[in-house]
């Protein structure tokens, strides 16, 4: 497989929310507008480049049996580096963020990339499997985020398109699940047809 | 009256997976049958209030003692995995029916988002070590019974005729935001 197919896979093929269904609590939790996804995602994206690259390095290193305590200290390593990031340069994103920054160690994307991916391959595909990966997730997010936020409130990135109200609920808890069962079924569609 | 709110709160107003997100894995995961289900959340019970003992005290007597508080994350994930792997030992020496009752689940759980989620809440909440526990076991059976919920709906999903697309997860989430907003029908009951 070449680099640009690499880099590519994970923005459809093997979309890590879309096809994959990994990391849903993230996705559901934080598409209440497209900025929150978006952020989610940027975060998300950081780690998941950072632990493939380092878990790839040092993959001679660890030994066999203790690879998941290894791997899982290396991403909580990078997710502590993202928490105090966030918390002193865009300090309005990280309240609204909240738990769900310190819970990036547990979405099974990043430790699914490291184990099926980074461990096995070079440094350098692992950097670009991680950025693909990484930025198919945040498109994902961003696009849950913007159809919630337009029927939830008519609009996008904050700046206000349709009268009325919109429709609250997409906003809400009960919404969430709603948009992104009816956004898997429809890319399920598109895939069976190709 | 205090510890009954904290209960009811996190039950029924704040559920764990339909109000606060936390736990989807599982919940889509293991939501076929009502009798998985319900060993599940056994399971996540648990280790939840187990989990969340074991933070409590860490944060307060050592992490909050050396002034090292940013190392909560690599911490807490640590101390849960050992405690998983520890609980499965002890219980397969112990009690033999427990285990096979839980067994099959106790792995999976350390990548359960609602376990660390649980104990990184309990101290953002300011509990004490009782509150902390009350909180967790609350969480743990709202946990436990949004799930059966939803496989007893998945059982009877079986001889339901489903677009193809729909198959699978997207029902299944369908359904969670149809509960979800069934939920949102407690909303007000507790301040």
């Amino acid at each position: 497989m070449n680099q640009l197919q690499n880099f590519t896979k994970g923005f459809i093929r093997e979309n890590p929310i879309l096809v994959l269904v990994l990391g849903t609590c993230p996705t559901l939790a934080t598409t209440s507008s497209s900025l929150n996804g978006l952020g989610m995602g940027i975060a998300t994206t950081f780690v998941l480049v950072g632990s493939n690259v380092v878990v790839s390095m040092l993959s001679g290193i660890i030994p066999e049996k203790v690879r998941i305590p290894a791997f899982v200290v290396i991403i909580a390593s990078f997710v502590t580096i993202v928490d105090l990031l966030m918390q002193a340069y865009s300090p309005v994103l990280y309240v609204k963020l909240g738990i769900f920054i310190p819970l990036i160690v547990v979405n099974c994307i990043v430790l699914g990339r490291a184990e099926a991916f980074a461990s096995k391959n070079t440094v350098f595909s692992s950097f670009v499997d991680g950025l693909g990966m990484g930025l198919g997730f945040t498109m994902a997010l961003g696009v849950l985020g913007a159809i919630r936020e337009i029927i939830g409130s008519g609009a996008l990135f904050g700046y206000k398109f349709i009268r009325g109200d919109g429709i609250l609920v997409f906003i809400l808890a009960p919404g969430a699940f709603i948009a992104l069962g009816y956004m898997i079924a429809i890319v399920n569609r598109i895939r069976k047809v190709k | 009256m205090e510890y009954i709110l904290i209960i009811i709160s996190a039950i029924f107003v704040n559920n764990i997976v339909l109000a606060q997100f936390l736990g989807i894995c599982p919940f889509l995961g293991v939501s076929n049958k009502v009798n998985t289900a319900i060993g599940m959340s056994g399971a996540v019970t648990f280790v939840m209030v187990l989990a969340s003992m074991v933070t409590y005290l860490i944060q307060t007597y050592v992490l909050n003692k050396l002034g090292i508080a940013f190392m909560q994350t690599i911490t807490f994930i640590l101390v849960i995995a050992a405690l998983v792997q520890m609980v499965e030992i002890i219980l397969k020496k112990v009690s033999q029916p427990l285990y096979q009752a839980l067994g099959i689940f106790l792995p999976l759980i350390t990548t359960n988002c609602a376990v660390l989620g649980v104990a990184i809440l309990v101290i953002k909440k300011n509990y004490n070590l009782i509150e902390g526990v009350i909180y967790s076991a609350a969480t743990a059976i709202g946990f436990g019974l949004a799930l059966v919920i939803l496989a007893g709906i998945r059982e009877q999903l079986d001889l339901a005729d489903i677009p193809k697309g729909m198959k699978g997860v997207p029902v299944s989430l369908v359904i969670a935001g149809i509960l979800a907003l069934a939920f949102m029908g407690f909303t007000g009951i507790v301040k």
